[in-house]
């Protein structure tokens, strides 16, 4: 039998009233990312059985359901209905929940040319630390009435409220898509991905690796037939396969236990002059760098800071560092203010984030 | 402290045509976009830089003085209303086109830089600004950031959230605060998302980077008439249906029709119960597809009439009518009351249905435009405020259109915010729970309650009064704006 909002609240009631510090946790695919959570002590808060679809209206792009519903049901579902998740979300494991996907606030390669988790979220219910049940946003593409908490969630880990349900616009899929590939050196295919950015070019992901730049065209025949031809190179086989190792970091390029860092910067950022290796994605605004042991966190962030951007250390933290790049202070007193108001007692996921909330 | 001694004070740092106080020169800063509401404030000021409101920020906070936020003051829900004890603090000065990026497609203006000067100081680069209000001629872009404003395009473009980057932020206390990055996401809470559609409650927005897009190859539009608005809705979802995501897709009913018709003449069937505009951009071969696939549907759907544009003229003649509703609302009657509700678009037939048998019980026209791709419908109630009893029966009539936008699953305000005119209805949308929560995240930013108080969210208490929009000939700032 499901778990009620009841019984959920019941959990949370108890916490606040005991401080004991609850880890929320959907299909634990991305247990790993984050700041680790304390286990000693804390209570696991599991939502998997929270799940299903609430209501799926294809016509009307959106898509409702309960936080625990698996990320590859919901996907399933959209495409029997030529729909998809334009964000094109990393599940890192078939466990993966809507929850989880929303909470972590993680993208895939279509994101630069489609939007973010956050673009997409609509509306939410969720329990704040309190137990309370809140509902923001909706089920409509356009809506100001009041705050936007909703997209808020995105990528709060947890620490401001237990989601429960998530309204997300949908769209459809491409009529085809295909990857061109071909071979250039790092400056050039950063040169390359934002002049072809700022063209009107079905481009809706890009990715270099070891020398080569893979652009993927998505859309109506005519149209990515005409573009690639424009824009040359080989076409590559089996490319579905290729974004999907991408995606969920099963390319070679992701090394088990060497510590990865994701740097999320301005796009025409020239090469970074950094020690290990490196995988671009999103036209040269995400950089992923696979470094030895050891390397050095502040030079990383500092070339982040100093590139727009920020870095995370997205796997494999063997130093113990903060995982999110450290806000400045004024920044941290507005985080600190919002978690005491959605979370009085701390008890959500208190540190995944930052230590202070 | 006393009016003279704060005026004395800003002066101190602001030259003095940039502080006023005397009645004559506050009154042109009574009321924004919605005239229906009108305060005079205790001091305007004008500054010209960041560092000049950072002082702004910090002698109201250290005497307690409320400031609200005004960009070009074309808003519609009264949001940039003044308040009597407060500063209004005009961002009108601060328009500067900071630096355009063609490679990595940003800009990076200040708040008061109107909307439509962004596209055209990309357009040199073949880049443009999304997010198109009907008003983008006027209103600024600091102001699109505090509504999160829309246009005719966001189905496909997105709102003002999708489309901005990055924000420089000063709180209540003259703290300064990098918000987004030149990144596409930030470390921590999307504060970005949260600041956007904030009302001018959160903080002072003095610089933005927003995001350019390349301008589509083309743009080709397809006008449908149909005999019945049920049909209407149904084509409507069919071309969703087929995977299509038009750039543009807009309703308007059959009053609205005649009522542009006359005098605009763009060719709209007199005989249609609803005329469909759908609009298809991209590369050539993309919107020669898309415009063939649109046709065939709206054939499929019962079209009785279907035009396609042949140029560039044709194109925008068949928009001019759409874009003129307004304006043409003005012209047909004495007032007129505008409705912002977002309903799912299968809902949009009984919704329909539901304004008219009200239309009829209350004795009042009503046309309905509808931006049917992403289900926001402003319906325009028409009425003479002179005719005793007739506006209250307006206003009754629209908070039950309201009423019914939520009953369908909607909500009360898609673009224009809430402001100060649908305060009360917010108690509608939202339990107290919601509100409380409301409340709070305003208190994390602005924790006396000195930024824009009384808009936007609704004290507890008031949640029984009603509100609404009143736009009387002659009395609407910018009359002749195009809308929505």
């Amino acid at each position: 039998m499901q778990t009620t909002i009841d019984q959920y609240q019941a959990v949370i009631r108890a916490a606040a009233e005991s401080k004991t510090p609850l880890r929320i946790r959907g299909g634990g695919t991305k247990d790993f990312y984050g700041n680790p959570a304390a286990e000693q002590n804390s209570t696991l808060l599991d939502m998997t059985d929270y799940n299903g679809i609430v209501d799926y209206e294809p016509t009307e792009l959106v898509i409702t359901a309960r936080a625990g519903t698996r990320l590859a049901d919901l996907e399933v579902e959209l495409d029997r209905h030529g729909q998809m998740l334009a964000f094109e979300p990393p599940h890192f494991g078939s466990a993966a929940t809507l929850g989880g996907c929303v909470a972590a606030g993680l993208s895939g390669p279509r994101r630069a040319a489609a939007g973010s988790v956050r673009d997409f979220v609509l509306g939410v219910r969720l329990l704040d630390g309190k137990g309370e049940d809140l509902h923001f946003g909706g089920q409509v593409m356009k809506n100001v009435a009041g705050y936007d908490v909703s997209r808020l969630m995105a990528g709060s880990m947890g620490t401001l409220g237990v989601l429960l349900e998530v309204s997300l616009k949908v769209l459809p899929k491409p009529a085809i898509e295909t990857t061109l590939c071909m071979a250039m050196d790092e400056a050039a295919a950063i040169e390359k991905m934002n002049q072809w950015a700022g063209k009107p070019l079905p481009v809706s992901a890009t990715c270099f690796a070891d020398g080569q730049l893979f652009v993927r065209l998505s859309g109506a025949e005519p149209a990515v037939r005409a573009a690639q031809v424009k824009l040359g190179g080989e076409t590559l086989v089996d490319d579905m396969v290729f974004w999907r190792s991408v995606r969920e970091h099963t390319h070679g390029f992701f090394q088990p236990d060497k510590p990865l860092w994701r740097l999320s910067i301005k796009s025409t950022t020239p090469s970074l002059l950094l020690a290990g290796r490196q995988l671009l994605e999103w036209n040269g605004g995400l950089r992923w760098l696979s470094t030895d042991d050891g390397e050095d966190a502040e030079a990383i962030r500092a070339a982040a800071k100093e590139a727009g951007g920020h870095a995370t250390l997205f796997r494999h933290n063997k130093s113990g560092i903060s995982v999110f790049h450290p806000l400045p202070s004024g920044m941290m007193k507005i985080h600190r203010a919002l978690k005491e108001k959605f979370d009085p007692s701390g008890i959500l996921n208190p540190g995944r984030l930052y230590s202070e909330i | 402290m006393s009016a003279q001694q704060l005026v004395n004070q800003l002066r101190s740092f602001l030259p003095p045509d940039a502080v006023l106080h005397e009645t004559e020169d506050l009154k042109p800063y009574e009321c924004d976009g919605l005239s229906a509401y009108r305060q005079l404030p205790m001091i305007v000021v004008l500054p010209q830089t960041e560092e000049q409101i950072v002082k702004i920020l910090q002698l109201c906070y250290a005497t307690q003085t409320p400031v609200v936020a005004r960009g070009a003051g074309t808003g519609l829900s009264g949001g940039a209303l003044p308040h009597a004890q407060g500063v209004l603090l005009s961002l009108a000065k601060l328009k500067q086109i900071i630096a355009i990026d063609p490679l990595a497609r940003t800009a990076r203006v200040q708040p008061g830089v109107r909307n439509l000067a962004i596209s055209e100081a990309a357009a040199p680069y073949g880049l443009y600004y999304a997010p198109d209000p009907s008003s983008q001629i006027a209103c600024s872009i600091g102001g699109n950031v505090a509504e999160n404003s829309g246009g005719v395009h966001c189905l496909k473009y997105g709102l003002t959230v999708h489309n901005i980057l990055k924000l420089r932020v000063l709180t209540i206390d003259g703290e300064c605060l990098e918000i987004g990055g030149d990144s596409l996401d930030s470390a921590g809470y999307d504060l970005l998302a949260l600041m956007t559609g904030s009302e001018g409650m959160l903080g002072i927005v003095t610089e933005i980077t927003v995001k350019l897009i390349p301008k589509p190859e083309k743009a080709q539009l397809v006008m449908a008439a149909f005999d019945d608005v049920q049909k209407a809705g149904s084509a409507v979802a069919s071309v969703i249906g087929a995977g299509i995501i038009p750039a543009g897709m807009e309703m308007m009913d059959k009053i609205t029709i005649h009522a542009v018709e006359e005098f605009l003449h763009a060719g709209y069937d007199l005989n249609a119960e609803a005329i469909l505009l759908c609009e298809s951009d991209g590369s050539t071969e993309e919107v020669a597809d898309e415009i063939r696939r649109i046709h065939a549907i709206m054939q499929q759907s019962g079209a009785t009439n279907i035009s396609t544009s042949n140029n560039e003229a044709e194109r925008l003649k068949f928009w001019a009518g759409r874009k003129a509703a307004f304006p043409v609302a003005g012209r047909v009657s004495p007032d007129y009351y505008c409705m912002d509700g977002t309903i799912p678009r299968k809902r949009l037939a009984d919704v329909l249905r539901g304004i008219e048998e009200l239309s009829q019980e209350y004795g009042l026209r009503c046309m309905n435009v509808f931006h049917a791709g992403d289900g926001n419908l402003h319906p325009l109630i028409l009425y003479d405020a002179n005719k005793p009893g007739e506006l209250e029966r307006t206003e009754e009539f629209g908070g039950k259109i309201l009423e019914m936008c939520i009953h369908a699953g909607g909500t009360i305000t898609g673009e224009h915010g809430v402001g100060m005119e649908k305060i009360n209805q917010m108690c509608s949308q939202f339990g107290a729970g919601e509100l409380a929560m409301f409340h709070a995240v305003k208190a994390a930013f602005d924790p006396a309650g000195l930024l824009n108080p009384g808009k936007a969210v609704p004290e507890l208490h008031r949640c029984a009064e009603m509100g609404a929009m009143h736009v009387h000939r002659g009395e609407q700032k910018f009359a002749e704006l195009p809308r929505f």
